[in-house]
């Protein structure tokens, strides 16, 4: 897998999505949840503004110093012990990892927490060069047993049902027992408990990098992430070149806002922290250890005008208030990153040919605007990427161009836009019903399509202003 | 004080109405209205679909057509919020940058209006029946007007207003979003008509034509008979006539 999920076609995608009431179903009621526990913990900090002012701030300033922040953090990792690989492409960061593991001789491979090693295409390349690889968070876990894509960047797994999730386990392993949520996370825990045991090599992503210390912070609510970073002998921490914090206060800060943010609890279960290898005289830690900084078209965001969608902590606020998302489901966006944040992320790392209708799969609500904990403004960004798929990448529809120059003309022109109000009525009529249109022609049928569009005004406003004001002067 | 009527494209030509409620209640506050007959569109349909140069030809017109005027308002929280963005969008431009800033300065949404530059919560309206009201999007979020159509509408005598579950979801308008993206948009504006059905209110109300067109088109097509109306219909319902008849 790569950034995209697919070759399917935008709209097959979203029939697909529209189509699948479960899905559907299952988002609705998740959004809800989320949306409800992050309302309620904004209010009971109280000031929530000024809380996203300060991690806006914080991400505003590192990014700003990014380069300052991952020479200390790579030094501060490397007096650790550790090695730092800097790969700008995802190829040159699967051939480092390849050459790790290959090194260490290494056959299984246990993964958490990591989007970063999904968008670079991690586990084919390990299978291909026969390691085994074994996604041990459970959403992921049940999606690599079922050779499904993520829906989401919190809760890959979302888009599943506890019935389906059943049948998963018991094509594939053989489970035998009910659909309760105890049971099947049970049965998890013991299958993974054994790949836990047996693998020499440990992958996680990474929420926080702090620069300060060289540590890594994963925010977890499973507790598979500590058993990755502390059983296997040789760990690889692989992070987007943003996740980085210049301070443990920040990173207070923003694992705050995060945790509020994307299930709306105070704390999760779990705030890990780990430091390089074992040092001489340590009692634990892993013998190796490598952080793999992955840019990956991450640097060609900096210093544009999209630089505060780097901002981005994966919290999913914006998903799990998307109504768009609610109705098509994250598989729709054919990207690791779906949602809003997918919609202006995904054509920035891969550009617009395959992702060109993203930024349109939006009415602007602001809803995501307005609920992202670090102030990205999406949809200022999504409409931002229209106009460089209009001016830029010319890839809007000549029929659209033509609408457009034509109201260009229409509205520069009074005249000709008194005119249209005049005539509009007697335009539709051959259309017009009772006052209404159902089958409206041009542009106008993608609407009436799906609803009734109302006839014109037997006068437009202007026309009665006109007369109202000559009886008055009268 | 003098007003200028920025009527909207959608109220100018499809619901007319909206606008002559606009002008009475204006009129009611003791405010003297005028019409610049030169104003257009807001370029909001070119401009959220990445046409920005055609989009600023429409703004500058709208920029012309308001040199003059003290305040300008306008019965749309979508379209009065696309003037508020006139001066990021013409930043830097030596010829417009200005009057960018001061179109988008004195421009107001009509219940922001009488509320926040008024002071007026209470025009003395009445109106019977069950109402609910539906936020729009660019009213609520990009306009930040919250509070003032809802003061307006819970001093309205004899109304009855009723909470619209989950009211702040886009109803899937959108603009060019509703034609551009049918199938979503009808998804969403079925689940908006649903959450207006169990309200079991006689009214729907709002402040953006647009908004209401999409879902009383919707509700229309699946054959509910809840009437759609513009807040200023409401409002500008009183003892002596006016509004809804
Ligand atoms: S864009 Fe904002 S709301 Fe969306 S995932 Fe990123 S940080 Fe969270």
């Amino acid at each position: 897998m790569s950034i995209k999920l697919g070759d399917m076609s935008y709209q097959d995608r979203i029939e697909k999505g529209i189509e699948n009431d479960f899905m559907r179903e299952a988002v609705s009621s998740a959004q809800g949840r989320f949306r409800n526990g992050r309302l309620t913990q904004a209010e009971e900090l109280g000031d929530w503004e000024d809380w996203r002012q300060l991690g806006s701030e914080i991400r505003t300033h590192t990014l700003e110093n990014l380069d300052y922040y991952l020479q200390q953090l790579s030094e501060q990792v490397s007096k650790r012990g550790g090695n730092v690989f800097f790969a700008a492409t995802a190829e040159e960061a699967n051939a480092y990892i390849k050459k790790v593991i290959k090194q260490k001789n290494g056959k299984k491979v246990v993964k958490s927490k990591s989007m970063v090693t999904e968008e670079i295409g991690l586990n084919q390349q390990l299978e291909q060069m026969g390691a085994e690889v074994v996604e041990s968070d459970l959403g992921e876990w049940i999606l690599q047993l079922d050779e499904d894509p993520p829906s989401h960047i919190v809760t890959p797994a979302l888009h599943k049902n506890k019935e389906q999730i059943r049948e998963t386990f018991a094509e594939k392993r053989g489970y035998d027992q009910s659909d309760s949520p105890e049971e099947l996370a049970a049965f998890a825990r013991e299958q993974l408990r054994k790949d836990f045991l047996s693998a020499d090599v440990g992958i996680t992503g990474c929420n926080f990098a702090i620069a300060e210390s060289g540590a890594i912070t994963l925010v977890t609510n499973e507790g598979n992430a500590r058993m990755v970073t502390a059983l296997p002998d040789t760990q690889i921490t692989v992070m987007g070149m943003e996740r980085i914090v210049p301070t443990w206060e920040d990173m207070e800060v923003l694992v705050s806002l995060l945790t509020r943010a994307a299930v709306g609890q105070k704390l999760t279960s779990y705030v890990t922290s780990y430091t390089g290898a074992r040092l001489e005289g340590e009692i634990d830690g892993p013998d190796d250890y490598h952080l793999v900084i992955v840019d990956n078209g991450r640097s060609k965001i900096l210093g544009t005008e999209f630089q505060s969608a780097l901002h981005c902590i994966r919290c999913a606020a914006c998903i799990n208030v998307c109504p768009v998302y609610r109705h098509v489901g994250g598989h729709a966006y054919n990207s690791i990153y779906p949602g809003p944040i997918g919609a202006v992320l995904t054509p920035l790392l891969d550009g617009y040919d395959d992702h060109k209708e993203l930024p349109y799969a939006s009415s602007l609500c602001a809803a995501c605007t307005e609920a992202c904990p670090v102030k990205i403004p999406l949809h200022e960004q999504l409409i931002r990427h229209r106009q460089i798929i209009v001016e830029q990448e010319k890839k809007s529809p000549v029929t659209e161009k033509i609408m457009m120059k034509g109201f260009a003309q229409w509205a520069s022109t009074p005249a000709a836009y008194k005119l249209s109000t005049k005539l509009a009525r007697t335009a539709l009529k051959p259309w017009t019903k009772d006052e209404t249109i159902k089958n409206g022609p041009g542009p106008l049928k993608g609407w009436t399509d799906v609803r009734d569009f109302p006839a014109p005004a037997k006068q437009s406003f202007r026309a009665w202003w006109k007369e109202r004001k000559k009886g008055v002067n009268q | 004080m003098k007003v200028s009527l920025f009527i909207t494209c959608v109220s100018d030509m499809i619901f007319a109405d909206v606008g002559k409620h606009t002008v009475e209640i204006l009129e009611r506050v003791g405010c003297e209205v005028d019409f610049p007959a030169a104003q257009t569109c807001c370029g909001q349909p070119a401009y959220n679909s990445g046409y920005l140069q055609e989009a600023k030809q429409s703004m500058k017109q709208m920029m012309r057509s308001f040199k003059d005027s003290e305040y300008v308002v306008g019965p749309s929280g979508s379209c009065v919020g696309m003037l508020k963005e006139y001066p990021a969008i013409f930043k830097g431009d030596s010829e417009w940058e200005e009057a960018a800033v001061d179109l988008a300065n004195k421009s107001y949404e009509i219940t922001q209006f009488l509320v926040d530059v008024l002071g007026v919560t209470d025009l003395g309206s009445t109106f019977k029946g069950k109402v609910t009201y539906h936020p729009s999007c660019h009213m609520t979020r990009i306009l930040g007007v919250k509070d003032a159509p809802q003061t307006l509408l819970r001093h309205v005598k004899g109304i009855e207003l009723i909470e619209l579950p989950v009211k702040e979801d886009c109803c899937g308008f959108g603009g060019t979003f509703a034609v551009k993206n049918p199938d979503i948009s009808r998804e969403m504006v079925k689940e908006k008509s649903q959450h207006v059905s169990e309200t079991n209110a006689e009214y729907l109300a709002g402040g953006d034509m647009g908004c209401l067109m999409n879902i009383g088109g919707r509700m229309r097509r699946e054959g509910k008979n809840v009437k759609v109306v513009h807040i200023t219909e409401i409002l500008n319902t009183h003892e002596q006539g006016g509004g809804i008849a």
